[in-house]
């Protein structure tokens, strides 16, 4: 029987207590949904740590591949791919599929060319066929993706985080099987150093009840006063995207999204925002979103409650009044 | 050092985006393109690097003949030469026959430090600088908004998830995929734009990749809308007041 395996990453909490992500909970979701749709066995792989794998026993999966080296405790991509690529070969799955994380990002890519394949990266949804669907442009636009040639080697998946639903992991029982890997000092080229993060916060985004939250679409600094107002009127904390980060117009303690804060506001109002998946997944959870934006088609009208389709610059100075003037 | 940077060009980003007739890409007539954005970090990191230690910044791009117009620019900035990989069917190419055309043209170069950006903003993979690492045999890091020179190699400061970031110490050569916002953006001046005229552009016609395409995409479309948005219209005035109206009855802020 072919199998689909779903390599899992942990999570560890402050005690270094190793749990499944969420997102790999996800992952193996996808991954026995494909598997079912093949009439194919789904199996797991987790690196470094058996107390992660002992949490998938419950679950229905044809194996729990556990993989245990002390070159695998710290994370590499020579040791994964080393580590993977063992694992493949011995246990020739038709699919390897991957939630789509940064540690992902760093090493599938290349555990894939050494199999002559092509990642699909980032899927959001897997149809009969199978057929992925991914974006592009940002979110703008969607496109379908196939495998092309010849199956004797796997095809490589990796599904984003939010797509699919851990409610729909099947529950059953799984055996954990050590698999031993070969992996020498030599092997590891790039030597990585403890994470670490930077400065002391001075705002906390993740308690703010109101959110007003600036894009790109705010084009200059000269600009940024025009939503600082509406924030004022608000009583609203401050954000922002990347971008404005990254130009150094907010601090980044105020960026929202995969690389910044997740908030959960009781409002988030999103000014000339676009919609990017990064962008989404540190907002979505938001009670109320709303989303000023040129663009009908930006994804933030994805998930935003109330959406006004229209020129920031026309709309914001007259919602500040609209407020100022309600409040007094 | 010997830096060289892999750009891609890409329709800007305000862009009015239509699907192509037959579904398998966009609309390209009439777009503007421009570099992609991760892209001029990685221009602008290497720049920085050769300032600081001397050295040859290469720009390659591989496209068809509307990327000179990027890599002239790469040139206005600062880049002391550029490669033109010639292809009007790039687009038909997956990931690894992209990233082996780009090897091919690396591996005459011998480079000291590779870089990519992280993603690209059209197809988004994310893949084609972690690809390039693999063929060439080279170790690689991802993510990255700082490099350092060291001793025996660099020293690179990677982006994790949430507000967390690494150092990651690699020997050269290395394969490095940039991340946007680690420097600040230099403008091409005039002086530059006017000595780029003076600057060699190879033009190099891209192989035909051995292996056949492993992915392919077959369909374009627009996202299925998955939440009922109510949209507000009217004049400005007017979407304040029903926004005022929601923020009072529905949202309760007010
Ligand atoms: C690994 C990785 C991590 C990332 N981490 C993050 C992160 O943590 N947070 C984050 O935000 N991004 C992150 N990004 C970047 C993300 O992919 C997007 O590039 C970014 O979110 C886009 O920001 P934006 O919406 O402000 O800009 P754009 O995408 O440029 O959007 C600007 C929007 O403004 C609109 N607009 C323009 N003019 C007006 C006007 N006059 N009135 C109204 N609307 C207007 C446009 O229609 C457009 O939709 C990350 C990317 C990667 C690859
Ligand atoms: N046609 C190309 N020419 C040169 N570099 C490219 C090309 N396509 C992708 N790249 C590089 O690979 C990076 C990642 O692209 P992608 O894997 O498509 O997300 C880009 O940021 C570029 O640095």
């Amino acid at each position: 029987m072919s199998t689909v395996l779903v390599v899992t990453e942990q999570k560890y909490d402050a005690q270094k207590n190793a749990a499944i992500s969420r997102i790999s909970l996800e992952a193996l979701a996808a991954g026995q949904a494909l598997a079912a749709s093949l009439g194919a066995d789904c199996a797991a792989a987790v690196l470094g740590d058996s107390s992660a794998a002992n949490e998938l026993t419950s679950k229905a999966l044809s194996r729990v591949y556990l993989l245990e080296h002390p070159l695998l405790k710290q994370y590499t991509p020579d040791a994964y791919n080393k580590a993977l690529e063992q694992l493949i070969r011995a246990t020739s799955p038709a699919w390897v599929l991957f939630p789509h994380t940064y540690q992902v990002r760093d090493f599938a890519p290349a555990l894939a060319a050494r199999f002559g394949q092509s990642l699909i990266s980032d899927v959001i949804a897997i149809r009969p066929g199978p057929t992925f669907v991914r974006q592009l442009f940002q979110g703008k636009l969607n496109a379908e993706y196939h495998r092309a040639g010849s199956d004797s080697a796997p095809g490589f998946i990796s599904v984003q985080a939010g797509s699919f639903r851990v409610e729909d992991l099947q529950p059953g029982t799984a055996a954990i099987e050590a698999f031993q890997v070969e992996l020498a000092d030599g092997d590891i080229r790039t030597k990585p150093s403890e994470p670490f993060r930077e400065s002391a916060q001075t705002v906390d985004l993740a308690a703010a009840p109101i959110i007003v939250s600036v894009g790109r679409g705010i084009r200059e600094q000269e600009n940024m006063p025009l939503v600082e107002s509406l924030a004022q009127a608000l009583g609203a904390e401050l954000a922002a995207s990347r971008p404005i980060c990254d130009a150094g117009w907010f601090p980044i303690e105020r960026q929202v999204g995969s690389s910044g804060h997740t908030v959960a506001p009781r409002l988030y109002l999103a000014v000339g925002i676009s919609g990017a998946i990064q962008h989404l997944v540190g907002m979505k959870g938001s009670k109320t979103i709303i989303a000023i934006n040129k663009d009908e088609n930006a994804p933030i009208f994805e998930v935003a409650d109330y959406g006004v389709v229209g020129d920031l610059f026309e709309i914001v100075p007259e919602l500040t009044k609209a407020i100022n003037s309600a409040k007094s | 050092m010997k830096i060289l940077v892999a750009i891609k060009q890409v329709p800007e980003r305000d862009a009015q985006l239509s699907i192509a007739s037959d579904a398998r890409w966009i609309e390209e007539d009439g777009l503007n393109y421009v570099i992609n954005e991760p892209d001029a970090y990685a221009l602008e990191e290497a720049l920085q690097l050769r300032e600081q230690h001397g050295g040859e910044v290469i720009a390659l791009c591989a496209g068809p003949d509307r990327v000179t117009s990027t890599l002239r620019e790469a040139l206005a900035k600062g880049a002391d030469r550029a490669i033109h990989l010639a292809s009007d069917t790039l687009g038909t190419l997956d990931t690894l026959a992209l990233a082996l055309v780009l090897a091919d043209a690396i591996r005459s170069e011998s480079p000291d430090l590779i870089l990519t950006g992280l993603q690209s903003d059209d197809l988004g993979l994310g893949q084609t600088g972690v690809v390039l690492a693999e063929l060439l045999g080279l170790p690689h890091s991802t993510l990255v908004l700082h490099v350092e020179k060291t001793a025996t190699g660099i020293r690179v400061k990677r982006e994790l998830e949430d507000g967390w970031f690494q150092h990651i110490d690699l020997p050269l050569p290395a394969v490095l995929t940039i991340q946007s916002g680690g420097n600040k953006l230099r403008y091409a001046t005039l002086m530059g734009i006017k000595k780029a005229k003076t600057k060699e552009t190879r033009t190099v016609e891209a192989a035909t990749p051995a292996t056949p395409a492993t992915v392919e995409l077959t369909r374009v479309f627009l996202p299925e809308k998955q939440k009922q948005t109510q949209m507000l219209t009217g004049s400005p005035a007017e979407i304040a007041a029903q926004l005022v109206e929601k923020l009072r009855s529905e949202v309760r802020v007010l």
